[in-house]
């Protein structure tokens, strides 16, 4: 069986896999890491997305030996060590963007990396358009839609913090 | 020391407890549970809508790697169907056809998805190539999927017992004083409709792990359900034969349910079964693709309503005749929903005197329906208020006056409708002013203007409704051929440093009762909601429970925990009469602290608690020790939230796509203990409720195969196709639980799609449109303006 090196969230893994076995099956199955999510099985849903090399990819639809050298980030990993939560972690809590929780680590992950990647700052729309690939079933959305646009300013450091950018 | 600051109780918009452990991966959802020793189970289905099995050969199956066993519906031959919790009577006093429900398919295939066998393997890969080697020898036969087409003389049977595919044919109301008032009403209206069947599809897939612990004999279920006492119920009693007290059932974080894990499915006896049988684990987790053609479906009634109104727009009488598609096989709860469900909520919010219905169940060769958020009350929402705008079309009434002309007094409640309920509380008025006003209804017009100018049509609509929650009084439902009880239990623990556990039968998939619970423990004792914890989800913790669905949990869950918080208060204060050497008459309690009226003696809870538990000076031969308490409460009716909700949509001419532009709400959800919940409710079940209008349908073709079987080919609410929901609320308490509460679920749902319907007839107004069925898709909307079909 064929052997991938990788490093999730910081901590550096080398797991035996078969050819067919999922990047998602390897981090939920190998590493326990069970914060990522499958919703779907054409990847429409986005549960499944984490972060490779800094950007998002939806792991049930990446080959685990696609992910050898690379370095993957999960949800477990967006935090700081201390547990202090990033702001789009905050901005998601103090926004109520999740309520049962199962698209949330996806939803998150994209939306890191969709502000990150827009430095010059999104629109309402386009935060819109840019959630494409994350289904919710729960929220309709709009609160995912707000606390993404508080947590851009966090992050573009517009805004000291996401309680700032709430008020 | 509990000090509640800042305030966190009734009121507050609280953030949730939930969040941190959602927003970090440790969520623990069933998926995420291993067991040592697990094995993995794969379900093979069929790919047939109707067929006779010949033969079934597992031979090669069997054979290939780390296949552990393979069972088929002879290896189940001791184990029941599954049950079905609601019985209906036809109009005759006969009982529905309710043919068996096995777990494998026995002999014949009724639907796509149906269950044929189960491989268990070392792996899931395993299990699922052994089970594509399954050789199943099939005799398809002639099937038949549409709801109205199963009645015909020469549908195909679903099953060979049940004579024209007629579960049961079922009546409520005065047919007399409907005739009556058709004879003598001055405007006769004429609505037909579909409401498509749906796919509820919660983020998170079922998943069933079957344990079970050899020495002791005691059988472990982990299960994405709402309800795992029911579960427990109707598994252990009619399925298993395991008793209650060997049979554990455990439904952890649940990734979102809508009414579809509601249900007792096949997977979960598969799983619990199996484990007892191989002596290990078993896990079975459903693909996307599966979970289309094995989640229970929702709504799918067709319906022809007539209205007749006086000159004036007066209604006088409506009269109803609905064919509902119940799938191959009774879900749980099916039978209730087109019935007690639906056709009891035929008077909405409005007077009307005299009504009748008429329900014909059909049986048909595609997955079993059941309720879906809202069940039959956004069926029977949709078909009243597509109506009134219909007749007031035809009839030259506005719209929105016809409605008020029609609404239910506010001094009129409680009010008795011709269709068995009666409503406790409610000002209609108020909301749909409120949404009028919000949603700037008047100023429409050159909204309209100014998007034509853009090349846009604009419409707007609008739906005033009411909902039945909190389901129910036991007795009620009883009579009405509910196999179960549906009170709920709660037990407050309060801990000897005066922390609290509550033990509660609802069971939270999204709805954040670990936050709004922990509320209520804030408001009435005072104890911090950092120091509050709610369990739910196991019947090894909590004593039992009917779980979460028909927006019940805080009506009857919180009813429970409030009940049980009275009698704490009321042992508390006997003790905290000991501690002051008072009167327990002279003992007041507010928020955590126990004083001896008119003096500046107190004790707190945590005095009181410590008492409790280390009773040195404590009343022992009057008062036990211990600080606990459980209450099950019965609800004495439903609960009536209704309100009014405004959809404004513009429509692209060149594509025929709508876009929702504005959307308001005003709902009155009895009192509203967390503002920020309350609104996602509404906004997530709108959501919802646009998607059923504008985008969701389940489609199987004539032969029953099923069209719309992926996220490909199924239309999801993405967050593009909705648009920013104005919410608010407008509150008449329920007069009938101590809460004062109605609930939020399923109002958005419930409300909106007639809203939007409304709203895109309205924008098409110049191009002779009467109705246009859901979900009002660009192609369909695109025939419309360009006069061709597409």
């Amino acid at each position: 069986m064929p052997q991938v090196t990788l490093t999730v969230n910081g901590k550096t893994h080398t797991v035996e896999v078969e050819g067919r076995t999922l990047l998602v099956e390897l981090l939920r199955e190998k590493l326990r890491l069970t914060g990522t999510h499958v919703g779907c099985d054409t990847s429409q849903c986005g549960a499944c997305v984490v972060h490779i090399d800094g950007n998002s990819v939806k792991s049930c639809t990446t080959l685990a030996v696609m992910a050898d050298g690379a370095s993957v980030t999960t949800i477990e990993g967006l935090a700081a060590a201390d547990g202090t939560l990033h702001p789009m972690q905050e901005a998601f809590r103090e926004y109520h963007a999740l309520q049962c929780g199962f698209c949330t680590p996806g939803m998150v992950m994209s939306a890191v990396d969709l502000v990150a990647k827009n430095p010059q700052g999104l629109s309402e729309q386009e935060i819109r358009e840019g959630l494409e690939g994350n289904l919710c079933r729960c929220t309709g959305y709009h609160n995912i839609v707000k606390a993404i646009a508080a947590a851009q300013d966090v992050m573009h450091g517009k805004r000291t913090s996401i309680a700032a950018a709430a008020e | 020391m509990n000090v509640v600051t800042p305030f966190e109780g009734i009121g507050a918009s609280v953030r949730r407890k939930e969040d941190v452990r959602f927003l970090s991966g440790r969520g623990q959802y069933t998926d995420d549970i291993n067991r040592p020793g697990q094995a993995h189970a794969w379900i093979l289905r069929s790919q047939h809508a109707h067929a006779r099995i010949q033969g079934i050969d597992t031979a090669a199956a069997a054979a290939m790697p780390g296949v552990v066993a393979i069972y088929t519906s002879a290896d189940l031959a001791a184990i029941g169907g599954l049950p079905c919790g609601w019985q209906i009577h036809n109009k005759d006093g006969s009982p529905m056809a309710e043919p068996k429900h096995p777990v494998l398919a026995e002999g014949k295939v009724r639907h796509v998805g149906d269950p044929i066998a189960v491989v268990i393997a070392e792996t899931r890969a395993q299990a699922r190539d052994a089970a594509e080697a399954i050789i199943v020898d099939f005799e398809v036969l002639p099937a038949v999927s549409q709801t109205t087409a199963a009645l015909a003389a020469d549908a195909p049977r679903v099953h060979d017992d049940v004579a024209g595919n007629l579960c049961y044919d079922w009546h409520i109301g005065d047919k007399g004083a409907v005739d009556a008032a058709f004879a003598a009403a001055a405007h006769r209206v004429v609505f037909e409709t579909t409401n498509q069947r749906l796919v509820p599809n919660a983020m998170e897939p079922r998943c069933a792990v079957g344990d079970y612990d050899t020495t002791t004999g005691e059988h472990t279920l982990f299960t994405t359900s709402q309800n795992p006492h029911v579960i427990r119920l109707l598994m252990g009693a009619f399925v298993l034969q395991i008793p209650e007290a060997k049979l554990r059932v455990v439904a952890p974080d649940v990734g979102g349910g809508f009414g579809s894990k509601i249900y007792h499915y096949a997977e979960e006896a598969i799983v619990t079964w199996a484990a007892a049988k191989l002596g290990r684990a078993v896990k079975w987790t459903a693909d996307r693709t599966e979970a289309f053609m094995s989640d229970a479906h929702g709504r799918d009634h067709v319906t022809r309503a007539e209205l007749a109104l006086d000159k004036e727009g007066t209604f006088l009488g409506l009269r109803v005749l609905t064919h509902a598609n119940m799938g191959a096989y009774l879900s749980t709860f099916a039978p209730c929903v087109p019935t007690y469900l639906y056709a009891t909520l035929l008077a909405g919010v409005y007077s009307t005197p005299a009504i009748y219905a008429e329900v014909k169940a059909v049986f048909t060769h595609t997955v079993p329906v059941d309720a879906y958020r809202g069940a039959g009350r956004p069926e029977a929402t949709y078909l009243l208020e597509r109506l009134v705008d219909v007749a007031a079309k035809q009839c030259g009434f506005d719209r929105v006056k016809l409605r008020r002309r029609n609404f239910i007094a506010t001094d009129a409640f409680p009010y008795q409708t011709p269709v068995a309920l009666q409503y406790d509380s409610g000002d209609y008025f108020s909301t749909l002013d409120q949404a009028l006003k919000t949603a700037d209804w008047a100023g429409f017009e050159a909204r309209r203007a100014e998007a034509r100018m853009r090349g846009k049509l604009r419409g707007i609509g609008i739906s005033t409704y009411l909902e039945a929650c909190g389901i129910a009084p036991s007795a009620v439902v009883g009579s009405l051929g509910a196999r179960a009880g549906l009170y709920e239990v709660g037990v407050i623990r309060v801990h000897p440093t005066g922390s609290v556990t509550v033990l509660t039968g609802a069971h939270s998939h999204g709805q954040g009762h670990e936050t709004t619970f922990a509320q209520l423990v804030a408001d009435k004792l005072g104890v911090p909601i950092a120091n509050v914890d709610i369990v739910h989800g196991d019947t090894a913790k909590v004593p039992f429970g009917m779980g979460t669905y028909g927006s019940r949990s805080l009506a009857v869950g919180g009813s429970a925990m409030d009940k049980a918080m009275d009698k704490i208060i009321a042992k508390a204060k006997r003790i905290a009469a000991h501690l002051m050497e008072a009167s327990v008459e002279d003992v007041e309690f507010e928020r955590g602290t126990f004083r001896v009226a008119g003096t500046d003696k107190t004790k707190t809870l945590t005095d009181v608690s410590l008492a409790a538990y280390v009773p040195h000076n404590y009343p022992i031969d009057e008062i036990e020790p211990g600080l606990e308490e459980t209450a099950f409460y019965d609800p004495k009716n439903f609960t009536y939230p209704g309100g009014c909700h405004i959809a404004e949509v513009e429509i692209e001419m060149e594509t025929g796509r709508v876009s929702m532009v504005n959307f308001t709400a005003v709902d009155d959800v009895g009192r509203v203990i967390n503002p920020m919940i309350v609104e996602g409710q509404v906004q997530g079940g709108v959501a919802q409720g646009i998607g059923q209008a504008l985008l969701e349908a389940c489609v199987y073709d004539q032969d029953g195969q099923l069209m719309s079987g992926s996220m490909m080919d199924y239309t999801m609410p993405r967050a593009d196709d909705l648009a920013p929901v104005s919410v608010a609320t407008h509150t008449t308490l329920c007069t009938h639980n101590p809460l004062g509460v109605k609930g939020c679920g399923e109002v958005g749902a419930i409300g909106s799609p007639p809203a939007v319907i409304n709203a895109v007839v309205d924008a098409l107004r110049d191009y002779g449109v009467e109705h246009i069925e859901m979900p009002a898709t660009a192609p369909k909307i695109w025939s419309i303006i360009h006069g061709k079909s597409v």
